[in-house]
């Protein structure tokens, strides 16, 4: 196998005294996708912050592309080719969608007009409105732009928090749809996600987290095809329970 | 006529001032109040450039521009940037920013003595102009001038160019920003640099306007710009350009026509009018800020 181009390894991330992530290690292959998933609260996104230099690690080591990246600021790692989508999407909604699409080539110091045109190609209802604030569009379409402005970084590896959180189902499945040709086109892609089982289903491999430590690991198809782990960390499958109606467990 | 066309001169200075202060409050969200010793600072400097260095008044506006760009980024280093991510951030900086004006007054204390200083005779051109009956003075011309060159640059510097959308993306999430890669440190340095050296001209300009400076005219304008951003609505750079140009022509009107005591009482009674009708400012958005 060739070296991972990320590799994180004994990641700890505190807030005070709270120890959020206690010893995470993973790697992530090029051209592969990559999931963590787990419960809220099990420091998954603590240490998608922690890779992408939001967040200052209390320990570990984090290594992409072969270099030493642990303590590297957010701004370095965008022009290293290493891009956060944001959880909550975090879209400049007073900007226009063609400025937040700018500012996704802001480490190229000038404009990228032509990956800008090739998102409008992919995402014509960007380019219907890209003279209106992007907190004009809807939470889909939003989530679209966000995957839109980190692209126009052109991401090595790209980083995605919870891209699927508070959108309808049919949303979900395009956004998922979007992972895959991200994935296809040579990208590779770390996706945390609580929407757990559909997470797997993408992925190539997968990491459970509890509690701020990795209870389970392999590949992703191996974590959907142990009734145990799926039973203990995936819970209730809410697509499965999307398709019959609510169940005595209650609905949303 | 007269008292319209002083009251835009004097106004076009305020609004100057103001505008480098409601800069930096509408993109960091941080109240410099070493803006105002900045202010009084360049007015000394620009003096001694014409008395010593010699130079005309002109040829000392971009030297002054410079030097107040420093005098931002030393501002921000000093007064600003240690307390970053602290809890109380903006009362913090608030306090420590005043604490460093105080410490500029007294070096300009120390160097150039507690008098009122003045260009050496001569500076100023005598060229005169008459408009609609008014007497129109060419330093006031060039008053106006720079002011809104500078204006208007800035604006279209925040709107239209690379650097401003990366401080309107500052100004709206310092968080997005950064995971787009933006350094926000780099950023916040520099537009309290460009504040500060349009407070810095500001300062340049009303002591040519009025051919004094002292060491009290910083906190004299404080209050003011303060009203005028109000005014303004808190943040927005055109406010700030009605808004100084607002109190410019009430403080002159007032003099006129009120009697000379009653300038203040005009010009911050419509501060309270604003405040009482538009708690938002002329130009102010409720709750989202915009630049």
């Amino acid at each position: 196998m060739s070296d991972p181009i990320l590799s994180v390894e004994d990641l700890r991330v505190s807030y005070g005294r709270v120890q959020a992530v206690r010893g995470v290690s993973f790697e992530a292959e090029q051209g592969s996708l990559v999931t963590l998933v787990g419960a809220n609260g099990a420091g998954k996104s603590s240490v998608i912050n922690a890779v992408s230099g939001m967040l200052r690690p209390a320990g570990g080591r984090i290594t992409f592309r072969g270099q030493d990246i642990t303590r590297t600021p957010a701004h370095a790692l965008v022009k290293r080719g290493l891009v956060q989508v944001p959880e909550g999407r975090q879209i400049l909604a007073t900007l226009t969608i063609e400025d937040n699409l700018q500012m996704g080539a802001w480490h190229t110091g000038g404009t990228a007009q032509k990956s800008i045109t090739a998102m409008y190609d992919r995402f014509p209802v960007l380019a219907e409105r890209r003279a209106l604030p992007a907190g004009a569009l809807s939470g889909g379409e939003q989530q679209m732009l966000a995957i839109a402005r980190a692209l126009v970084a052109e991401p090595a590896v790209m980083l995605m928090d919870e891209p699927s959180m508070g959108l309808a189902p049919k949303i979900v499945d395009e956004v998922f749809r979007v992972i895959e040709e991200i994935r296809a086109s040579g990208t590779t892609v770390v996706l945390v996600e609580q929407n757990a089982r559909r997470a797997l289903r993408a992925a190539d491999h997968g990491y459970v987290l509890q509690t701020g430590e990795v209870v389970h690991s392999g590949p992703a198809a191996d974590l959907l095809a142990d009734e145990r782990i799926v039973e203990a960390y995936l819970g209730v499958d809410t697509d499965s329970r999307r398709r019959d109606g609510p169940t005595q467990h209650g609905g949303l | 006529m007269q008292q319209l066309l002083n009251g835009i001169f004097i106004g076009s200075i305020y609004a100057l001032f103001a505008i480098g202060f409601t800069l930096v409050f509408g993109i960091l969200d941080r109240l410099n109040l070493a803006h105002p010793a900045v202010f009084a600072a360049s007015a000394f400097v620009g003096i001694e450039l014409v008395e010593r260095g010699g130079l005309s008044l002109w040829a000392a506006l971009p030297i002054v521009f410079v030097f107040g760009a420093v005098l931002g980024l030393l501002i921000e280093r000093l007064a600003f940037r240690p307390l970053k991510g602290r809890a109380d951030a903006h009362f913090a900086g608030l306090i420590s920013s005043i604490a460093l004006a105080g410490m500029v007054i007294a070096l300009l204390q120390w160097r150039y003595g507690p008098d009122t200083r003045r260009f050496p005779a001569g500076s100023f051109p005598d060229t005169r102009y008459e408009v609609a009956g008014a007497q129109v003075t060419l330093v006031q011309v060039v008053i106006l001038g720079v002011s809104l060159a500078l204006m208007v640059g800035l604006t279209y510097m925040v709107t239209r160019t690379r650097l401003g959308r990366g401080m309107r993306a500052v100004a709206e999430n310092p968080d997005a920003a950064r995971v787009l890669g933006v350094n926000v440190d780099r950023i916040t340095a520099v537009t309290f640099a460009i504040s500060s050296a349009l407070g810095a001209v500001a300062g340049v300009l009303f002591a040519i306007n009025v051919n004094t400076a002292q060491l009290g005219m910083g906190s004299a304008i404080e209050l003011k710009g303060l009203a005028v951003i109000i005014v303004g609505g808190m943040g927005s750079l055109p406010g700030a350009l009605i808004g100084g140009l607002a109190l410019g022509l009430a403080e002159v009107f007032a003099v006129q026509y009120i009697g000379s005591s009653w300038r203040d009482v005009i010009a911050f009674g419509l501060l309270f009018l604003i405040l009482l009708l538009r708690p938002q400012g002329l130009l102010g958005a409720r709750k989202v800020r915009e630049v």
